[in-house]
């Protein structure tokens, strides 16, 4: 091991901002991090202890408990649920005989939930040593299990079990653009840089990861802060549960999302970008190296790029299993090798991010967007859209429907051709823009595609008349409790009560008091969190409660109160080990019944 | 029965620090008791509630027999209330609920150092541990919440004196915060 790790250290050139990418690779190798790679790493890369295990603790995909030799983990996301995910995960630990959250007892293989994997529209789905698997069901998770008690390598799986769609249904301005490589470049070359950022300011673009940012006045902020180095970072974290156009996006236009960047990097005077790929895409790495490299062949990055006397190059890092690292202040800490923990804002990135240094990040598509906008100039975006929403928006829709996979369209379309294009029916409700945006019903289908009323980083998940409402908040609370960073009390802690007191509801033991209890929750939670994560968490219930009070109420028992706990049965561990079952030994679950039967306490008659 | 305000209190998983506290209010329990008559509490050893008034709940909820008492004071008490980061949170008692019940017991009564004639006590008298310890306000409906480990004695004084005052209770920052 020790000669494993010095060759990894050295290759990241002993660089602590790649601890995470060296954990990555023991996590890989060993399947967990041994104590004697910390100790090693503590010395090679200078950081200390602590800090080695506070990462590993942080992210998800980093176990300092060993984990099987074949990892696998299945896609928690709502529309894993709705393709049948609950019966699979139980046939698949049934057939591996191994149980949820476990390592198999021989170590062969470990099985565990894992947060929307971003394969929605082809689920149920999974990961298996952090490579993507898709469709899954009984016949494959058959010959999964086969594989693996055969202990076959990963490489001699079928590649059928790995294959991931595009599946692009509706392209439009920017899907169906003719794309030269270098032709971006050569554009801010000819027209000059000031110019370039003119076009994109004329165009109206706005950041395309959610919060709508205007991209010019961004890569303006950054341009006029005044450094020895500028940093762009292209932001491909996509967590929200229900997004995957990033995936699409860097599978199949890699080559103008890197230019995008690149344009960036002219304007703000850059010389380093990063690609912060989330780890559930781990698929998409080696391609997006080899599109790296034919851009360095070509010309188009590295040293005096198009004989322009123009330096840029573009690295890959690759996150470990957190939501939180696509909040840009938490990419930028995971992209330095620590806990993906979102900084205080201000200072922002454009004057304080990556290295303390001027930083733009974009989301994926935006700088996609950015890269023809160099080329065909800003009317031609301007031109299509509404008055504060300019262009198209890349949609990843899933759920119920006939045709779950990538649409475009013009911003100010309304929802309702967006159903009839993926052919839903029977529509009771969607959720717009992931978990952390809002749930809509379908009383409100003339709605639009829009900043100013829909906005959405482009998740769009369909709900039919056939699904329950609590059920599918109930996934996105707990998403939220688990996916919460930790730092701040009113998230870490809130999110947890949320999911606690929602589970009361949604367990059939709510009653009286309990919406009102769960609705000054949700307040308080979105009212004190330190960021977004936690400024949204509640927003599945606040969206739904205003929208179904009744399917709430109905919920309720005609009680003043009940515990959201089994009382009787969590005493069962201390009854057997006292070995009684006398009738003080038991409790009874509403306090009515209880005077009925006259317990009085134990304690009480001594 | 007198028109005072009824009163009950109890320690249920506490240290009883929330009470010591109470009485931290000194010579103001001599004006307090021309309003108030004490029901069940440690004060007067009067076992169990009558109808009263107020109950105040020090701990949370870790055995059987506080589920007992604490739905006791429910039923008798017109408001009740949590008082100390046990009831309103489980508190110390709570640190438990990251180790499994039966490590607890097993290190306890079989596996601990001198450890003799290992077994767990199972006299029906005892009561029986829940195997997680719960904020209170998890077993029956609480009224009002009174931070603090403990809640000083100003806490409680503003908070009664609302209370018997008519007035909605409510404690100004410099009661609540703790840096
Ligand atoms: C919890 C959280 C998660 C986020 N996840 C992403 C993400 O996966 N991808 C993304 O582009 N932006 C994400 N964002 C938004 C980023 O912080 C940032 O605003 C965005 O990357 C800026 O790029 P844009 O201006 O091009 O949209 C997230 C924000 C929060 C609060
Ligand atoms: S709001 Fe949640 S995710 Fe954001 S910093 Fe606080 S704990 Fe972390
Ligand atoms: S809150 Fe503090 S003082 Fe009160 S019972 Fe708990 S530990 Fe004791």
């Amino acid at each position: 091991m020790k000669q494993f790790i010095q060759d990894l250290v050295t290759k990241n050139h002993y660089k602590s901002t790649h601890l995470l990418q060296v954990l990555r690779d023991v996590q890989t190798r060993y399947h967990f991090i041994p104590e004697g790679a910390i100790t090693q790493l503590t010395e090679l890369l200078n950081v200390p202890r602590t800090q080695i295990i506070g990462v590993i603790e942080f992210y998800s995909f980093l176990h300092l408990h060993r984990q099987g030799h074949y990892e696998l983990l299945i896609s928690d996301s709502i529309t894993d649920h709705m393709l049948g995910k609950h019966e699979l995960m139980a046939y698949l630990s049934e057939k591996l005989n191994v149980g949820i959250g476990k390592v198999r007892e021989d170590g062969l293989v470990s099985l565990d939930n894992t947060s929307c994997s971003g394969m929605c529209d082809q689920g149920p789905a999974g990961l298996v040593n952090g490579h993507a698997l898709t469709r899954l069901d009984k016949s494959k998770i058959d010959t999964i299990a086969e594989l693996i008690n055969q202990e076959k390598p990963l490489d001699e799986w079928p590649t059928e079990l790995f294959a991931v769609a595009d599946n692009i249904y509706k392209p439009d301005l920017l899907l169906n653009s003719q794309f030269t490589p270098g032709a971006a470049i050569k554009a801010v070359f000819e027209r000059g840089i000031d110019a370039t950022l003119a076009q994109i300011n004329e165009s109206g673009l706005r950041g395309r990861g959610g919060a709508g940012f205007k991209t010019a006045m961004k890569w303006q902020f950054c341009k006029e802060e005044a450094s020895d180095q500028h940093y762009v970072i292209c932001n491909a974290d996509e967590g929200e549960p229900g997004t995957f156009k990033d995936r699409i996006l860097l599978n199949s236009y890699a080559d103008q999302v890197f230019e995008g960047m690149t344009v960036c990097a002219t304007i703000i005077g850059a010389t380093e970008g990063y690609l912060y790929l989330r780890g559930e895409y781990l698929h998409l790495h080696e391609p997006l190296l080899a599109v790296l490299q034919q851009r360095r062949d070509a010309g188009l990055l590295g040293k005096n790029i198009l004989g322009q006397n123009f330096d840029f190059d573009i690295h890959i890092h690759l996150g470990a299993g957190a939501y939180i690292c696509g909040e840009e202040s938490a990419l930028i800490e995971s992209l330095e090798g620590k806990a993906g923990i979102p900084r205080n804002r201000p200072p922002y990135p454009v004057t304080s991010g990556y290295m303390n240094k001027p930083t733009v990040v974009n989301n994926v598509e935006t700088f996609m967007a950015a890269a023809n906008i160099a080329i065909n100039g800003g009317a031609w975006f301007a031109n299509i859209g509404t008055e504060k929403s300019k262009g198209t928006k890349i949609l990843s829709i899933c759920g119920d429907c006939a045709k779950p996979g990538i649409y475009e369209y013009p911003f100010g379309t309304t929802v309702r051709e967006i159903l009839k294009d993926c052919q839903a029916e029977d529509v009771f409700g969607i959720q717009i823009g992931g978990p952390s945006g809002l749930f809509i019903s379908n009383q409100e289908l003339d709605r639009k595609l829009a900043f100013e009323d829909l906005a959405t980083g482009g998740s769009f998940i369909i709900f039919n008349n056939t699904r329950n409402v609590l059920d599918i908040v109930y996934n996105f609370t707990h998403f939220f409790a688990h996916e919460s960073c930790g730092f701040c009390t009113p998230c870490r802690v809130g999110t947890s009560l949320l999911k606690k007191q929602l589970d009361k509801i949604h367990d059939g033991h709510g009653s009286a008091g309990d919406i009102v209890a769960l609705e000054e929750l949700c307040q308080l939670v979105k009212n004190n969190s330190h960021c977004g994560l936690g400024q949204t968490a509640a927003n599945p219930i606040l969206t739904t409660l205003e929208r179904y009070p009744d399917l709430y109420e109905n919920q309720l028992k005609n009680i003043s109160y009940e515990p959201g706990f089994d009382l009787d049965g969590s005493l069962a561990t201390a009854r057997r080990m006292a070995n009684r079952n006398d009738a003080a030994a038991h409790l009874e679950q509403i306090e009515d019944e209880l005077a009925t039967h006259g317990t009085t306490s134990p304690g009480a008659q001594a | 029965m007198s028109n005072k305000i009824r009163v009950a209190t109890t320690s249920l998983a506490g240290c009883f620090g929330c009470h010591m506290s109470f009485l931290d209010i000194d010579e103001r329990m001599l004006q307090l008791a021309q309003v108030v008559e004490f029901d069940r509490s440690p004060i007067t050893d009067i076992e169990h509630c009558t109808n009263c008034d107020i109950g105040l709940i020090e701990g949370g909820v870790c055995n059987s027999e506080n589920v007992h008492v604490l739905r006791e004071f429910r039923k008798n008490c017109k408001i009740l209330v949590a008082v100390g980061a046990c009831a309103i949170n489980g508190g110390l008692p709570a640190m438990r609920n990251f180790i499994p019940l039966e490590d607890c017991l097993r290190e306890a009564y079989f596996d601990g150092i001198g450890v003799e004639n290992a077994q767990v006590p199972n006299d029906p008298e005892l009561p029986l541990l829940l195997d997680k310890v719960h904020p209170i306000h998890e077993v029956v409906k609480i009224d009002y919440f009174l931070p603090g480990c403990p809640p000083s004695a100003d806490v409680f004084w503003k908070f009664l004196t609302d209370l018997i005052e008519g007035r909605e209770p409510s404690l100004p920052y410099e009661l609540v915060h703790y840096d």
